[in-house]
């Protein structure tokens, strides 16, 4: 295979604006094919979207152009050339730029620094902080990008911290940029925003591959979407050509529901009670003020709010994870204020944690230990002290067959799964057992739309079996779909609360916002 | 497939035997015959019971300090002191293998074991205690530990623990009742030692407690959510570490040397790193890796006679070995890995660090 320079005038005759053309690749993992024989291009502007399911080969395809995984066969092209792309380095050098889920950033450094880092302008053999600074604005400007060069880090809100990431790219000279499920971790207002930045990035003639499983952004920002299933590419459609349910048939195989339909609550006792709570964060900032809610059995409680107004510690204080600094917390009208997570836990309270790979599973761990992270010492997986590791084993194969997590077996290591299967392992781990109240932080973050679909409906199956759940999601639509009553936390308490029926995503956005609630 | 999961357990054999084949060019370098350097760690090594035997004694204590070594490594913890725990257990079960001298040995050999992981533990609980509630690395504290152990240890055997009337400094030898000796030639200390080693095998990969250990370990986030105790798996982990160093120590002074000797369990503590590495952070590979350099350094003497070789030679040799099996990408490529494709790399590279 010849190897290519930048620069370099291409040999084969191709069509005109192609900036990358992937030819029959394929990427094997021992025994699982990952990807078959894709073929696909992009051209100068465009905005490209991969959709598939949890496990279908995005991220590996993404991860083969940008030199994270070699492939087994087939080619990459870029401006018609055959290259090997042995490292992110060579990638970034052909121009390919990659914005990962996990930033890729030092928190104590300002952006513009960041931004440099690892290709500093240089004065006199120092970094030239001025003309770095300068550089960061001038770009931030030409594309659309608000951010402040002189930040620093780690004071910037999540979506900030994203553009920065897609600033360092096009720092580098990034032709080609791929971004993997980037408004996972994004609110409503900034995943706009970030649509806006990539509309203006096609515009000026940057090429865009965007993984998602939101279908309305594709509709919204994609010129083509490529469909892969099982690790090939099923199909090819411009939105619009097709609508929301379309792509999501298209996708899964089978037409979904996107909003599952469900009996009336008949809540009964409270199980939940909490009264005046108070939590820091983790920097020690009072990140809950005197927060009040109820959860009764058999009702669904869905917890809306900008990202950052204390619903993450709260969530964390209940479990047990975080200490409360004042208030109590009650559970079926047991003080369980001073207990911590373990003793909580075995209460009967599930947690689906909102960082799944901070805190919902060790990645070096099987599939089969990690579904019982924390029930690994009940009596059904040790007796004595041993781990009973058949009857895990056991429990895991049942487990991956009911809630579909995709894995070759249930010894592969966690890490091997894909970003939406280790969720479906969480959401499996917590939702397999009988609990009292379950505590749910994103419980669809990284979810096709068919998984999304069934994990609803096990939400529900749990209310319907008496439990008390607590849904608190970035997804208003989640939210709709699932909750019976809908409170609102601003400024770590509830704002406002609205029973199923009255909820609408305006007068929720409302009070989200800041306008007084009923 | 099959392959797949056997390359990186062969991995840890070829570093090994690469590291021999590029020792023999450094032999042959230094004018010496290969030839008659092999044949010189064969007869001293393994030629006849006695050989055998002076072999495995060199390898037990390695045996206990790797186990310690490990016991911390899955915890995500960096015991860089069994060296010091490892002394202070050889020395207190010494003290009491000659100060209560009268007992009968189905007591009195049990209680100086018991003495030297005693003694072997509280330091290493301190180290622990210290990284629980203060957040102190416990690679500063159990370096600090060492050079103080080290020489409190020198300090009793030259001054209050001295063996009357001869210049050594040394304490006095172990009654019989506290002797351990030899079982059809093989020592009754390597005995314990392999039993110790499926022990830890058990205990760290079987049970509840070592999952706890080893979820600390991998992420202590996920621990914490999962309920388990970060503090109190390290503070376990740490004090079953110590425990294991200080019955090294133990079975060093009661069934090799006879009595402390400062000088003669020098190194050991560092030589249980180079085997918990050798031998992958698996507690039943440390058998043969603690062997192999039990081996080696039974063989110096000989070495320099028979070859005319420096003992030093046999440290280059294993440096070689250990830089082979921790530098994973030159054996990689020798055995034609793909990246990412060897799940015990991730036990090697955690844990050193936080
Ligand atoms: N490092 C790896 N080792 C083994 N198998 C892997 C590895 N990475 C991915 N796989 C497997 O390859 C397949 C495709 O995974 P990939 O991460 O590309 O899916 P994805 O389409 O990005 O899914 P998701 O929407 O959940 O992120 C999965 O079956 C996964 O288990
Ligand atoms: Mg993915």
């Amino acid at each position: 295979m010849s190897e290519s320079r930048p620069g370099e005038a291409g040999a084969v005759p191709q069509a005109r604006g192609v900036l990358l053309e992937v030819r029959g690749l394929t990427k094997r993992f021992g025994s699982v094919v990952a990807n078959e024989d894709v073929s696909l291009q992009l051209r100068r502007g465009e905005v490209l979207a991969l959709l598939g399911e949890n496990g279908a080969g995005k991220t590996t395809l993404v991860k083969m152009l940008f030199g994270l995984h070699r492939p087994d066969g087939g080619e990459i092209r870029l401006a018609g050339e055959a290259v090997r792309l042995r490292s992110p380095r060579d990638a970034i050098a052909r121009g390919i730029g990659m914005v990962h889920q996990h930033f890729q950033l030092v928190p104590v450094m300002t952006v513009a620094e960041n931004v440099v880092l690892g290709a500093e302008p240089t004065r006199r053999r120092f970094v030239d902080r001025r003309r770095a600074a300068a550089e960061v604005r001038e770009l931030s400007e030409r594309f659309g990008l608000a951010v402040d060069p002189d930040a620093v880090v780690e004071d910037l809100p999540i979506g900030a911290q994203q553009r920065v990431e897609i600033i360092k790219a096009l720092y580098r000279g990034a032709e080609i940029l791929i971004l993997d499920e980037p408004s996972a971790v994004l609110t409503p207002e900034e995943t706009d925003e970030l649509l806006g930045v990539v509309a203006e990035l096609a515009a000026r003639g940057v090429g865009i591959v965007l993984i998602t499983h939101k279908l309305r952004e594709v509709m919204e920002a994609a010129d083509r979407v490529v469909v892969l299933r099982d690790g090939r590419v099923v199909g090819e459609v411009a939105p619009a050509d097709t609508d929301e349910a379309g792509l999501a048939a298209l996708m899964v195989g089978r037409s979904v529901v996107l909003r599952i339909d469900k009996q009336p609550a008949s809540p009964g006792e409270p199980v939940l009670g909490i009264q005046g709570l108070e939590v820091d964060d983790d920097r020690g900032r009072r990140a809950v003020t005197g927060l009040d809610l109820e959860v009764r059995a058999g009702e669904i409680v869905g917890v809306a709010g900008v990202q950052g107004n204390g619903q993450r510690e709260l969530a964390e204080a209940i479990c047990g994870m975080r200490p409360r600094i004042g208030g109590c917390v009650l559970l079926q009208d047991r003080d369980i204020t001073g207990l911590g997570a373990r003793a909580i836990h075995d209460l009967g309270v599930a947690h689906i944690p909102e960082d799944r790979d901070k805190h919902g599973l060790v990645g070096s761990y099987s599939v089969a230990d990690d579904l019982v992270l924390n029930r690994f010492d009940e009596p059904g997986f040790a007796r004595w002290g041993r781990r009973d590791r058949a009857a895990v084993q056991r429990w895991a194969e049942q487990l991956i067959a009911e809630f579909d997590v995709r894995t070759p077996d249930v010894h592969a290591p966690a890490d091997s799964l894909s970003g939406g299967n280790k969720q479906k392992l969480i959401v499996a781990r917590e939702l397999s057992r009988a609990s009292v109240l379950v505590v749910a932080a994103q419980p669809t973050r990284g979810v096709d739309v068919g998984s999304i679909e069934f994990i609803h409906r096990q939400l529900v199956a749990a209310r319907d079996r008496g439990a008390a759940v607590l849904v608190i999601s970035a997804e208003l639509e989640e939210l709709l779909a699932v909750s019976d009553r809908i409170a609102v936390m601003r400024d770590g308490r509830i704002a406002a609360t609205f029973a199923g029926a009255s909820a609408t995503p305006e007068a929720i956005g409302l009070v989200m916002g800041g306008a007084t609630g009923h | 497939m099959h392959l797949d999961r056997l390359r990186p357990a062969l991995l840890p054999v070829v570093a090994v035997v690469v590291a021999m084949v590029i020792g023999a060019l450094v032999v042959l370098a230094a004018g010496a015959s290969p030839v008659a350097a092999a044949t010189a760690i064969w007869v001293a090594a393994f030629s006849g019971t006695g050989a055998i035997a002076a072999t495995l004694e060199k390898a037990t204590p390695l045996v206990f300090a790797g186990l310690a070594v490990i016991v911390g490594v899955r915890a995500g913890l960096f015991n860089i002191g069994a060296q010091g725990q490892l002394l202070l257990g050889a020395i207190t079960a010494a003290y009491a293998g000659y100060r209560l001298a009268g007992l009968p040995r189905a007591v009195h050999l049990p209680l100086c074991l018991a003495v030297g992981i005693v003694c072997g533990a509280l330091p290493a609980l301190l180290a622990g205690v210290l990284r629980a509630t203060r957040g102190v690395h416990e690679v500063i504290v159990t370096i600090m530990l060492n050079t103080i152990l080290v020489n409190l240890t020198d300090w009793l055997a030259g001054g209050p623990w001295m063996e009357q009337g001869q210049p050594v400094s040394r304490t006095p030898a172990i009654v019989g009742s506290a002797r351990m000796d030899r079982v059809a030639g093989v020592p009754v200390g390597f005995l314990l030692a392999v039993a110790m080693a499926f022990g830890v095998w058990f205990v760290l990969d079987r049970t509840t407690f070592g999952f706890r250990l080893a979820t600390v370990g991998a992420n202590r986030n996920a621990a914490h959510y999962a309920g388990i105790s970060v503090a109190g798996a390290t503070v376990a982990a740490m004090t079953l570490s110590g425990a294991l160093a200080g019955l090294g120590g133990a079975v060093e002074s009661l069934g090799v040397v006879g009595r402390f000797e400062p000088g003669f369990n020098a190194g050991l503590g560092f030589d249980g790193i180079t085997i918990a590495l050798l031998a992958r952070v698996s507690p039943r590979a440390v058998i043969p890796a603690a062997v192999l350099i039990g081996a080696l350094r039974a063989s110096s003497t000989q070495l320099q006679a028979r070859a005319r070789l420096a003992p030093e030679i046999v440290d280059v040799v294993l440096a070689l070995a250990l830089l082979l099996v921790a530098a994973p990408i030159i054996l990689r490529w020798l055995l034609r890995l793909r990246p990412g494709s060897s799940p015990t790399e991730v036990h090697l590279t955690r844990g050193w660090g936080s």
